[in-house]
């Protein structure tokens, strides 16, 4: 049992090592000189310099990203969990015809590449006048965003008992006062959930925003770390603290709300 | 994504006490306005912003049209024949299909060995967890930025492999044409692992303890174990892995986007960066229409033969179901 149990935490300490060097790579490399990455790439930091991250956090470029992937991730957010709680509401606990085609259509959405809507999408912002505004990525995220939200809330929704809208409804209440006053709090575990899947997936999101803004007073976080690396390719350093402070924002969400992110893939996998 | 392949829609109908007489037809109003004003704005969406632009792709496909101007140069299906006859796209089929054998082949089991692993009474195992899944949170292009610094050349990757007596191990990792797509595998490897790795902790923790020890008890030895109890058990995991790894590499774009634009020389082009350098780069909006349908097909074929297949007898699925 003790010599498996060492292999385990060898097996631990390779993972973690691989996992986190790179991190530590880009941590420590934004505190050491651009000439002293050059001459020793693997080295730390000696002596330890703090200009890099002074730069990047007193011009106004990195929180104007950090403000823009925000507003963006906010939007598409609020709009995915809005009108899919909604939708998932109407397919969960009423009956009519066509419920059933309904969610399969939403689940279709699940197999869409967005690689494959992204021409015609362009086109259809463009004629939209949704070109260079936080809209016209906010929008199209919230739609590929619905049908994940609506597969996790509609069997949630569905599993609160009939006996609690009955006592509602007999009550005086209508049907929506029962979906907004009992129904959503009752899902709030599983709106948790899905918000924070949208909001992750819009906050990571790379090939919109790189297709929708031009103007870099626009771009998003992603897109600004990309730049900012093929920008400054001879001043190692700042792009390194550059990526170390745009890591800390999604790291941090992490931390937070591991348990809702973990449970939410998982859970949905396990159905 | 994998939801819609477990997810049992609800079959139960909801009892609704009917309205008596007069009122019945004003109830039964309602009840639609109610609908059309809770399904309505999804669906709008959803339509207006996902299944329109889908199919007006198959529609731009048979145009050769540059995103200006009315369509007026119809050509049926030349942009499919340009597309399969050209050299780039027939290869970059080939990378996607390649990035997709070697996730099954080297993603799956070293990911059912770190479950197993982790699976284990061991301290910090919640840490361990944390720091796993920590790559996946980042986004593609902070990944790319960071290996992409850490692979130049004379870098730190470089710098580590002298250091431990592997020089001769050093390459051009991004511009060598025969290897850029093995190192754009293993920053994938590094960036995704740790998905796999909690979902199959997941699928672990879903099997009995009881059943490990009867088979102990039985004088089942551990590897024994693994092998006969507990792999057959994630099985259902492990297939949905599968179907997820297989479904994200023919639409990889972003990593290698930004770490190499498909170069060199074409050498790591995807059908997804192949599709956008045509469509935005060379305004080439209908062959790069038909390149997109092209990918929607491939991926639609993969999920329908693979739901029918192998993921039908671990659940009946959302989409199957609705189809047959």
């Amino acid at each position: 049992m003790a010599r498996r149990n060492t292999a385990g935490y060898l097996a631990a300490f390779a993972v973690v090592g691989i996992t986190v060097v790179p991190l530590l790579f880009v941590l420590l490399g934004g505190f050491r000189t651009t000439a002293q990455i050059n001459s020793s790439p693997a080295g730390l930091p000696g002596p330890w310099v703090w200009e890099n991250y002074r730069d990047v956090l007193t011009s106004p470029v990195f929180w104007r990203l950090l403000w823009n992937s925000a507003l963006i991730a906010v939007i598409a957010t609020t709009l995915a969990v809005a009108f899919g709680s909604m939708a998932a509401f109407a397919l969960s606990r009423y009956v009519f015809r066509g419920r059933e085609a309904f969610y399969t259509l939403f689940t279709l959405g699940l197999l869409f590449p967005l690689g494959v809507a992204t021409l015609p999408l362009y086109l259809w912002l463009r004629q939209l006048g949704l070109l260079e505004n936080p809209l016209g990525v906010a929008i199209p995220e919230a739609a590929f965003s619905l049908p994940i939200t609506i597969v996790i809330l509609r069997p949630f929704m569905h599993a609160i008992p009939t006996e609690l809208e009955d006592a509602a409804l007999l009550d005086g209440a209508a049907r929506l006062g029962f979906f907004w006053r009992i129904l959503l709090p009752l899902s709030r575990p599983a709106l948790a959930t899905v918000s924070v899947l949208a909001f992750v997936s819009s906050w990571n999101f790379f090939l919109l925003p790189l297709l929708v803004f031009n103007d870099s007073t626009n771009f998003t976080l992603p897109l600004g770390v990309a730049m900012f690396q093929s920008e400054h390719t001879q001043d190692t350093a700042k792009v390194l603290a550059f990526t170390a402070l745009s890591m800390i924002p999604a790291l941090t969400f992490f931390v937070l709300a591991e348990r809702r992110m973990v449970g939410g893939l998982t859970g949905s996998v396990k159905g | 994504m994998s939801a819609a392949i477990t997810t049992r829609p609800p079959t139960a109908p909801v009892p609704h006490a009917p309205a008596a007489g007069g009122t019945r037809r004003r109830s039964r109003l309602r009840t639609r306005l109610e609908l059309a004003l809770l399904l309505g704005p999804g669906l709008l969406l959803f339509a207006g912003f996902v299944l329109v632009p889908i199919c007006v792709a198959v529609y731009y496909s048979l145009y050769s049209w540059n995103g200006f101007g009315p369509l007026t140069d119809f050509v049926g299906l030349d942009n499919y024949v340009d597309a399969f006859s050209g050299e780039v796209f027939r290869g970059a089929i080939g990378h996607n299909l390649i990035i997709a054998a070697l996730s099954i082949i080297v993603q799956l089991p070293l990911s059912i060995s770190l479950a197993l692993l982790l699976n284990r009474k061991l301290r910090g195992r919640t840490f361990l967890r944390m720091v796993v899944f920590a790559p996946y949170v980042l986004s593609e292009a902070v990944t790319a930025v960071i290996w992409l610094l850490m692979l130049q050349p004379g870098g730190f990757v470089d710098e580590v492999l002298r250091g431990v007596g592997l020089g001769s191990f050093v390459h051009q990792w991004l511009a060598d044409q025969g290897l850029v797509l093995y190192t754009l595998f293993i920053v994938i490897t590094w960036k995704y692992i740790g998905f796999g790795v909690i979902l199959l902790l997941a699928g672990l923790q879903g099997i009995p303890a009881e059943l490990r020890e009867a088979a102990a008890l039985d004088g089942a030895s551990s590897w024994q174990t693994t092998r006969h109890v507990v792999l057959p058990l994630l099985g259902p995991t492990i297939r949905v892995w599968i179907f997820l790894s297989v479904i994200g590499s023919l639409q990889l774009f972003d990593l290698v986007w930004i770490m190499t634009l498909g170069g060199p020389a074409n050498a790591s082009t995807t059908m997804a960066t192949y599709l956008i350098d045509h469509g935005f780069k060379r305004y080439e909006f209908g062959f790069g229409s038909a390149v997109a349908v092209i990918l929607f097909i491939i991926c639609f074929t993969f999920a329908l033969f693979y739901q029918r297949f192998a993921l039908r007898r671990d659940t009946d699925g959302a989409l199957t179901r609705a189809v047959s």
